[in-house]
């Protein structure tokens, strides 16, 4: 079967979707061995991510077993993780400046 | 797997997959010059920048570097440079060393042969005689480890971290493996992978040295005093899922491959006769970062599109290789090499690695990119730090 969505790292707390998806699909991911299926709660475009568990305000979020960024707020499981509930941690002139 | 590619073996040995006559404008002010002589004669590329003059003393010493080392380049086998004869760059500098190097060169000053009018009409009657001279080159049989090799990554998205990049990953692998020289780059692309990359280095004074270039263009970045995300990630990027820089680059380092990385090479230096995988310092954006590899000496790039860039470059073929099988649909007429199926139907890594592997052979034995059959070859600069003044 095709794979809809792909998690990068079994450390990864997001995964990416392969197809643009519509909200409340289950969609299917492997996590190393394991398979677990998810409710997906907004339409996701092709290459945007998803949360594969509950991410709280302030955690990092993983991709490739990395941090990609912090969420800036709560994020659900299934739910569209982009630049809305994300920001980077780097390259950050306005948090130096003291604007944020 | 076939090693061998068709080249032309330059005087000094390196190996071009390219016969050029380079008309090389000196200064922003002689770049209208350079092109209505380039278009004037058959077969010359048309070199141009924003660069040259009201810049900075270390500045000037980095544009004069980089012609120099950009007329190094195999591809060219003759070299016109077009000057308006007032500008910042050292232009007799530029002239000698191209000279000392072995390689025709020759030199109009618009101020001095009264005006744009008579420089084209002269140039033009100059870039003939070189480009008659140069034509009678030859191709023949090299091995893959004379071939210098650039890797870039443009207009990205998230399909250019889980399919291109990797699958460049593996072909750069096999280019190191069987001999051959890379250069990579991009370092505003290394924020937030750095600690992935300087494991991969030859030495603690390497991995010392790619903290270093990625903390200078982070400071630069940061100097403005404002979040860069809208700069890096571009707002193409972001479209395409990219949601930060860190994103970005943990997909874009990727394309690498997994091999040591011996150095790293300032913006204006030559790679010359070295071996193996090398950073070069540049910034992310495709006119400035492909004019770095270009410096370096590829005479050959591959360029990982996710949303489909469709720019070449006037001294090298450029390859594009996709894995947005949305973007192969839409800009085919712009994509050299199709991996998509890496996402579609779970292909392997590997064997697109070997598909690009082979592209490499054939473009650098002659075959035309997307971007030389469009006739998308003129857009570059040369990456200056300080300001216009």
């Amino acid at each position: 079967m095709k794979k809809r969505a792909v998690v990068c790292n079994s450390r990864d707390n997001v995964a990416t979707v392969l197809e643009d998806i519509k909200k409340g699909s289950l969609i299917t991911v492997n996590i190393e061995k394991r398979s677990i299926e998810i409710k997906i709660e907004n339409d996701i475009k092709l290459g945007h991510k998803f949360a594969l568990k509950y991410i709280n305000k302030g955690d990092q979020i993983i991709k490739y077993g990395e941090s990609i960024g912090t969420a800036t707020s709560e994020i659900k499981k299934g739910e569209w993780v982009h630049i809305h509930n994300l920001e980077s941690n780097r390259g950050r002139g306005d948090i130096e400046r003291g604007i944020k | 797997m076939k090693r061998e590619f068709l080249g032309y073996v330059r005087d000094n040995g390196l190996v071009g997959t390219r016969n050029y006559v380079g008309i090389m404008s000196t200064v922003v002010c002689a770049n209208e010059v350079a092109r209505a002589i380039k278009n004037n004669v058959k077969g010359c590329m048309l070199i141009t920048h924003h660069q040259g003059c009201c810049q900075t003393p270390p500045d000037l010493k980095i544009i004069t570097d980089s012609l120099i080392s950009l007329a190094k380049n195999p591809n060219l086998a003759a070299i016109l440079l077009v000057s308006l004869g007032c500008e910042g760059t050292d232009t007799d500098r530029i002239e000698k060393e191209i000279t000392a190097f072995g390689k025709p060169v020759k030199k109009i000053v618009i101020q001095k042969v009264g005006g744009s009018i008579n420089a084209i009409s002269k140039g033009s009657v100059i870039a003939e005689q070189l480009l008659s001279k140069i034509s009678s080159c030859k191709r023949e049989k090299v091995d893959i480890s004379r071939l210098i090799v650039g890797v870039k990554c443009g207009s990205s998205d998230a399909t250019s971290g889980l399919a291109s990049n990797p699958a460049t990953g593996a072909a750069v692998d096999i280019l190191v493996k069987y001999g051959g020289s890379v250069i990579f780059g991009e370092t505003t692309e290394f924020i937030g992978a750095e600690q992935i990359l300087t494991k991969r280095a030859s030495s603690k004074r390497v991995s010392k040295r790619i903290y270093e270039i990625v903390n200078g263009m982070e400071k630069r970045a940061k100097t403005m005093g404002v979040d860069m995300r809208q700069g890096q990630p571009t707002p193409g990027n972001i479209a395409g899922g990219l949601s930060s820089i860190e994103e970005k680059s943990l997909g874009a380092i990727v394309k690498s491959g997994s091999c040591q990385i011996e150095d790293v090479l300032d913006y204006s230096e030559i790679l010359g006769n070295r071996k193996g995988l090398y950073i070069k310092d540049t910034p992310g954006r495709e006119p400035d970062a492909l004019t770095g590899f270009v410096i370096g000496g590829a005479s050959v790039v591959l360029f990982t599109t996710g949303r489909g860039a469709p720019q070449g470059h006037p001294v090298a073929p450029i390859i594009k290789i996709c894995g947005n099988p949305q973007t192969v649909d839409n800009l085919g007429v712009h994509i050299d090499i199709d991996v998509s199926s890496i996402l579609t139907e779970n292909s392997s890594i590997k064997e697109s690695g070997e598909k690009i592997f082979r592209e490499i052979i054939d473009v650098a034995s002659g075959k035309k990119v997307k971007a030389e059959i469009c006739n998308y070859n003129e857009t570059m600069d040369i990456w200056v730090k300080g300001p216009v003044i």
